[in-house]
């Protein structure tokens, strides 16, 4: 097979097109601040995207809309049960991922108890959660402890600590999803979630499985992102509404489900913090932006769902 | 015999048809006239599919000519087909499914027109068949279903159907209509309309069957009147040894119940046990509620209590993005994993021994399990469940397209399996298949009829409990 034909070389020809371009401009100058701006931020993109990419894979009508909540909810009572106090970043990670996995949870039994399609479910769950993190949050703003910013904000062997925990994210999960016995299972009820269910998987433990593991991922990325950015903010969330999707959908995921694409996540997320980049490095308004980085995704997912083959 | 008088239908010379180094049809000189029925027989994978989209202008030829003789194309020169795998849209009634074959039918109260058009079609092959034509055509069973296939592929339409091509129209139908679809086809070809008739049911071939063309490989082998032709002689030229039925089932021993339902289904170990009736009347729905109620979709043990075989193959079996081999080994990855990891090595040896063991026609397991044909398919679906060690197999109609051939094999495999204790459920639509069973379930209006054992199962005391509680309700 050749790499043309691969689901992710899209998404990462898109993003070294992008860098090219905006390099271009500045005749080379800030090529490495670039690239490290663009792992940095595109390694929270990455992060909710890979999870969302899990239920995507589940196939048609499962979507995790409370992405934006959870971040912003698990961020904001990890902040607080930290107070700025020095050594409590790990308690703070523990906090921030129960705080995911119990998001997970009341998804995964408004999904499965009351029978509400994942898009209703999740999205009614997100108010809740976002009315917890106003309710919690009361206007404060609580800085991170000072080690764990300057680990949020830090660098190992050249790359942001971010985006190594990115990266570690998506070997695990390429492996699941490559090698192990649950991938096949999720690979397998994404395709046909009967025909899955009468080959002896056990389809509702895959489900409940990958609406946890989106939430904690989710709780994780919240968590890193505030103590990247000095604090939790209520609107922290809002932008990876969208983006958690369009990652999926530029990495070569596909939409029906049954495949599963972690590199392409990857690439995708640098694009997506490169678009923009790129349009404010040409000076374009909020509205031409705009515009512009919608029709590029949409020229984007087509080029990769024509070349695609099913194998 | 056809009337040299009369101009052909459809000639073919020297057609081939080749997908990349795959010779699906490998040169094949047919002439098909009027009044003639032509029976099509050959093994899964040898060209049946692949000719009759050739012949219907479905496909063209690598090679060879194609020539219509009543128009210029396939539609205008009144050639139908009617395939096995269902093609109707589920979201639209019968009525509207005529009308996406009969561009004719348009403006006002068209569908008032359509209705009347399916209805008397139906009316004409299925006397009483007692089908709506305003229903969507997912509420219909998958016998009704095909029930209207056929309606709408001799339906008047356009231009007059002259040739109708019916690739396994019986498969999903029971015995009553089968034979009125049978004897429509009588009817039709000797108003001067040709079929061309594709099953692996040796009786019906030769009950309606004018002529007999044999495939092999992409080849015609053989083509002859159908009076030339014996039933052994037929299989042979198939060019398959068919193990001499053992029609002398030795009295084999059978263990402990394990399996009891509510309404009365039960199987003992190293038993095998047929579900039978009309076609409908519950069967599917009893074995899948039997499976869906011991296993669960919460737990996963190593070895499955039970494994399922799907006649369904599109709605409960096939999985289309992967290859035969992750098709295969789905229901067993559990056995002898380690870490939660699937231990590559043990799956390829079992897809290749499989692929020996039950004859999948491909040259490597790992292509796509779409591009194997119907009766393969269902070969990969019987692998993974006898890969198992599961100790009861549930089967909803298994053998749906299956050549007569591999059906053979797979009676052999199920037989050796029960007799070292391992428990068989098996609906079918065939009679012959259930006669083969140790107990038979007859099932009536969704519960069991009559329960039948050792003497006591033949064709004749089955059709009686399909029908006997019906003056009664």
């Amino acid at each position: 097979m050749s790499v043309l034909s691969k689901p992710w070389i899209w998404a990462w020809l898109a993003a070294l097109v992008t860098f090219a371009a905006t390099i271009g401009l500045t005749s080379g100058r800030g090529t490495g601040e670039l690239a490290y701006a663009a792992l940095s931020f595109g390694a929270f993109a990455a992060i909710v995207g890979m999870g969302q990419m899990l239920v995507i894979t589940l196939g048609p009508g499962n979507v995790d809309l409370s992405i934006p909540a959870v971040m912003t909810l698990s961020a904001t009572l990890a902040l607080k049960a930290m107070g700025s106090e020095p050594g409590t970043a790990l308690m703070g990670l523990g906090v921030a991922l129960a705080v995911g996995i119990g998001a997970g949870i009341a998804n995964y039994a408004l999904i499965f108890l009351l029978r509400l399609p994942p898009i209703i479910a999740t999205l009614a769950a997100s108010l809740v959660y976002q009315s917890l993190a106003i309710w919690s949050n009361r206007g404060l703003r609580i800085r991170p402890p000072e080690g764990l910013a300057d680990f949020a904000t830090g660098r190992m062997l050249g790359l942001p600590n971010v985006a190594w925990v990115g990266l570690v994210i998506a070997v695990v999960l390429w492996a699941v999803l490559e090698r192990s016995i649950w991938g096949r299972w999720l690979l397998a009820s994404g395709q046909n979630m009967r025909a899955a269910r009468l080959a002896g998987i056990p389809v509702e433990l895959v489900r409940a499985t990958t609406y946890l593991v989106v939430a904690a991922l989710a709780g994780l990325a919240g968590y890193l992102l505030a103590s990247f950015s000095g604090g939790a903010a209520l609107n922290m969330g809002a932008e990876y509404l969208l983006t958690s999707i369009a990652v999926v959908v530029i990495g070569g995921t596909s939409i029906a489900g049954g495949y599963s694409n972690v590199p392409g996540v990857w690439g995708a997320a640098l694009f997506m913090f490169l678009v923009v980049s790129m349009l404010n490095s040409y000076g374009a308004g909020a509205g031409v932006r705009s515009v512009l980085t919608g029709a590029i995704i949409i020229g984007i997912v087509i080029a990769a769902s024509t070349r695609r083959l099913r194998t | 015999m056809p009337d040299p008088g009369i101009a052909p239908i459809v000639t073919l010379t020297d057609a081939a048809k080749h997908f990349g180094a795959v010779r699906a049809l490998d040169g094949v000189s047919l002439t098909i006239s009027p009044g003639e029925c032509l029976g099509l027989v050959g093994h899964n994978g040898a060209g049946k599919s692949t000719l009759v989209n050739v012949v219907n202008g479905g496909l063209a030829p690598s090679g060879g000519e194609v020539t219509f003789h009543g128009g210029t194309d396939a539609l205008g020169a009144g050639v139908r087909s009617v395939f096995q795998e269902l093609s109707l849209c589920p979201n639209l009634t019968a009525a509207e499914n005529l009308r996406i074959a009969h561009g004719g039918l348009k403006g006002p109260g068209w569908r008032r027109r359509a209705r009347a058009e399916i209805r008397e079609s139906l009316d004409t092959v299925f006397p009483g068949h007692g089908i709506d034509p305003g229903a969507e055509v997912d509420r219909l069973s998958i016998a009704e279903r095909q029930m209207v296939e056929i309606a709408i592929g001799f339906a008047p339409r356009d231009t007059p159907a002259r040739l109708v091509i019916l690739d396994e129209p019986t498969s999903s139908l029971d015995a009553g209509i089968a034979d009125q679809l049978l004897d429509h086809i009588a009817r039709f070809c000797a108003g001067g309309g040709a079929v061309v008739f594709i099953t692996h049911m040796m009786g019906e071939i030769f009950r309606v069957a004018t002529r007999i063309i044999v495939l092999k490989d992409g080849r015609v082998v053989a083509d002859h009147g159908a009076s030339d032709f014996t039933r052994t002689g037929l299989v042979d030229a198939m060019g398959h040894v068919a193990a001499e039925d053992a029609a002398e089932l030795s009295e084999r021993r059978t263990g402990d119940e394990i399996v009891r339902t509510e309404d009365g289904l039960a199987a003992c170990e190293g038993e095998i046990v047929g579900l039978s009736g009309l076609a409908g009347h519950g069967q599917a729905e009893a074995l899948a509620r039997l499976y869906l109620g011991e296993t669960s979709a919460w737990r996963s043990r190593a070895v499955p209590p039970m494994v399922f075989v799907a006649g369904d193959r599109g709605r409960d079996g096939l999985l289309p993005l992967w290859s035969i081999l992750r098709n295969m080994s789905i229901s067993i990855l559990r056995q002898g994993a380690r870490w939660g990891l699937v231990d590559r090595a043990a799956e390829a040896k079992i897809g290749d021994e499989w692929k020996r063991r039950i004859g999948i026609r491909t040259d490597d397991v790992t292509n796509p399990i779409m591009s194997l044909s119907g009766g393969n398919q269902q070969k990969v679906l019987f692998a993974r469940a006898l890969a198992s060690e599961a100790r009861v197999v549930v089967m909803d109609d298994p053998m749906r397209g299956v050549d007569v051939g591999t059906k053979q094999d797979v009676y052999a495999m199920i037989r050796a399996e029960a007799a070292s204790g391992r428990t068989f459920l098996w609906y079918s639509t065939e009679t012959e298949e259930v006669c083969q069973c140790d107990r038979v379930f007859v099932y009536r209006a969704g519960r069991i009829s009559a329960e039948l054992t050792g003497a006591d199962i033949t064709e004749e005391r089955i059709l009686e409990a399909s029908f006997e509680m019906q003056e009664a309700s």
